[in-house]
């Protein structure tokens, strides 16, 4: 296990995967017919599980194209005719506050990635690099913060928020998400994999102080690993429900997640309202979807650093 | 855990380089422990002080509240509700649902995915990550469509051929919340376990079909317990996650009267909170919900490092 962590976890599953794909036995082509249903078998179940995965997705895509009439009869995999039409309403519906909705989701996610991830990434490198006394303890600590779950925390939080009077404000929803105990956690997995000591070392033989060591050589070094950190923050609080639903009363502060479940709950009332919680749910995954597709490489090694407990 | 082994062991393993010792530290740490402790330990202290004590009116409610100390009073009121007690049972019976479930499911897609025979398997990992960027509230809003008559294609198809199905009714909607689950977090399980797969030595397999193991046999026999450990850490964060329980039935109890508004633990404490306000009560509530956390995590822990030094 300790020879695993030593490895940066990116690195290491890239080495592995075509090491075994090599030692697999030239393929002639009567091996791969007799090999032929356990081809078709397991490729088979994983496109069931793909597809599993994918369908209510393309529900999605496809529902957002219809008109409230087209949703609830008709052909399901089809386009509609009525994209334009649902996404003129979104945006206008209620002066246009969808797109405010947007904008603070992408404000409190993008505050949190970047200033949380920069706060996990400084706690980690020093667990990683530094020595002190009560380390042990220090980050026993950081690993119970791991194990409590969020959602326990988040009413004792909105306790202690109405009785300093931050509550419904930008600074209840944006100030617990800066601090994630698992991001320190793989901050110092990434310090560790990316950072050699000996580096460190010379740079403090040049006579370079710890901070600026910190600034010029540790952070350039951890730029993956930060990408990653910041990713799993941003989709994490992009996707925070429990927390700024009951924070916020404000409609003008909410995130998209609470506002299309605002929208959600007048449906019952207003059938028409179902349209604008497709095409605003359509629109609030995409910039995550792209994301995860052009950032392939950072979730995995993301996730392969998770898995190394 | 291996974790805290491993923290131990670099502490005696690095010598010490200068200028690295306390005091540079605290620069690093501070920032972090400072929100730690207002954002994790200062609200479940102040929690646990709102818990020791109740509010009480007078008479018909009219004249000033009195703020009396009622020791653990309100965590036998809790204990003692009987919506609190069958929103547990609940949540006991979703975790016996959805945690076998889901780590079944992500195992057989891994070793799917593992198997020398697979094909394009960026591109089946991608796919089958993806769900995980949807966010729980629209992954509900996306499965309540889906179960709603009407709507649904799958109730649709199912009538076709016969079958008369109510996913949205008091018997189904907890298993249809279970499904929901697996289908967001199956995929992020998948690639854990599919990385731990890829670090299993090529020569145990080798040996194994020497042996005359085939496939499937190695899948399960040699393959599976190798990734014990990855499986352990899948099996502790998805039974927390599971006591988190709130998006989805928040969600549904919107599109089916099946869902109450105290349906699990975490929305009586959000009720008790914010319909009945009664806030001791919804500290205590949260504070029994962090207790039953730390508890399972410490029986996981136990339970899976056990098994790996068996």
């Amino acid at each position: 296990m300790s020879a695993v962590l030593a490895t940066p976890p990116a690195a290491q599953a890239a080495a592995s995967a075509p090491v075994r794909q090599q030692a697999e036995p030239p393929r002639t082509r009567k091996k791969i017919l007799r090999r032929l249903p356990a081809i078709a078998g397991v490729n088979g179940l994983l496109l069931v599980g793909c597809a599993y995965m994918i369908l209510p997705l393309l529900w999605l895509v496809f529902a957002a194209t219809k008109d409230a009439t087209g949703l609830y009869s008709g052909e399901v995999f089809a386009f509609g005719g009525a994209f334009l039409a649902n996404m003129e309403q979104l945006f206008t519906q209620d002066g246009g506050i969808f797109v405010r909705w947007l904008v603070n989701s992408i404000l409190y996610a993008g505050v949190g990635a970047v200033v949380g991830g920069f706060i996990a990434l400084m706690a980690g490198y020093a667990f990683d690099k530094f020595e002190f006394r009560g380390k042990g303890t220090w980050y026993g600590l950081v690993l119970v913060g791991v194990l409590i779950p969020n959602t326990a925390t988040v009413i004792p939080l909105y306790l202690l928020a109405a009785s300093v009077g931050l509550t419904n404000t930008i600074w209840a929803v944006v100030i617990p998400t800066l601090c994630n105990p698992f991001s320190v956690y793989l901050a110092r997995v990434f310090s560790a994999g990316y950072i050699p000591d000996e580096t460190l070392e010379a740079a403090r033989v040049d006579g370079a102080g710890t901070v600026r060591t910190f600034l010029r050589i540790g952070l350039p070094m951890l730029t993956p690993g930060f990408v990653t950190i910041a990713l799993f923050q941003f989709v994490g609080i992009w996707n925070n429900f429990m927390l700024p639903l009951i924070m916020l009363q404000n409609r003008d502060l909410f995130p998209s997640s609470v506002g299309i479940a605002l929208w959600q709950s007048q449906v019952q009332q207003n059938p028409e309202f179902s349209t604008l919680v497709i095409a605003g749910s359509f629109i609030s995954i995409l910039p995550l979807v792209i994301a995860f597709v052009l950032l392939q490489r950072f979730w995995r090694s993301g996730l392969s650093a998770g898995s190394v407990k | 855990m291996a974790l805290q082994i491993r923290s131990g062991r670099s502490a005696t393993r690095r010598r010490s380089i200068p200028g690295t010792g306390g005091r540079s530290a605290a620069i690093f740490l501070i920032p972090f422990f400072t929100l730690f402790a207002l954002t994790m330990i200062a609200p479940v202290v102040y929690a646990i002080g709102l818990s020791l004590f109740a509010e009480k009116r007078s008479g018909l409610g009219f004249g000033d509240a009195t703020v009396d100390f009622v020791g653990i009073g309100n965590y036998l009121a809790v204990l003692s509700d009987r919506a609190f007690l069958e929103g547990f049972g609940r949540l006991a019976i979703y975790c016996l649902l959805y945690v076998p479930t889901l780590l079944i499911t992500a195992l057989v897609l891994a070793l799917l995915l593992d198997a020398a025979v697979t094909y394009a398997r960026r591109a089946f990992q991608l796919l089958l990550f993806l769900p995980h960027a949807v966010p729980g509230v629209i992954a509900a809003l996306i499965w309540a469509y889906l179960y709603t008559p009407g709507v649904s294609p799958i109730v649709k198809a199912l009538a076709a051929g016969g079958i008369e199905i109510d996913f949205l009714s008091v018997q189904l909607v907890l298993p249809s919340m279970v499904n929901i689950a697996v289908w967001e977090w199956a995929g992020y399980n998948v690639i854990i376990l599919f990385t731990a797969l890829q670090t299993v030595p090529r020569e145990v397999l080798e040996a194994a079909r020497v042996d005359g193991a085939g496939e499937i046999r190695t899948a399960f026999s040699i393959k599976t317990p190798l990734v014990w450990p990855a499986l352990g850490v899948a099996l502790l964060f998805t039974v927390i996650g599971s006591l988190q329980l709130f998006t989805e039935p928040k969600i549904l109890s919107s599109a089916t009267t099946a869902v109450t508004s105290t349906w699990v633990p975490n929305m009586w404490a959000y009720d008790a909170a914010f319909n009945r306000n009664n806030l001791p009560e919804a500290a205590a509530a949260s504070i029994i919900l962090a207790l039953l956390a730390g508890l399972l995590s410490w029986a996981v822990t136990r339970f899976t490092s056990k098994e790996r030094t068996r």
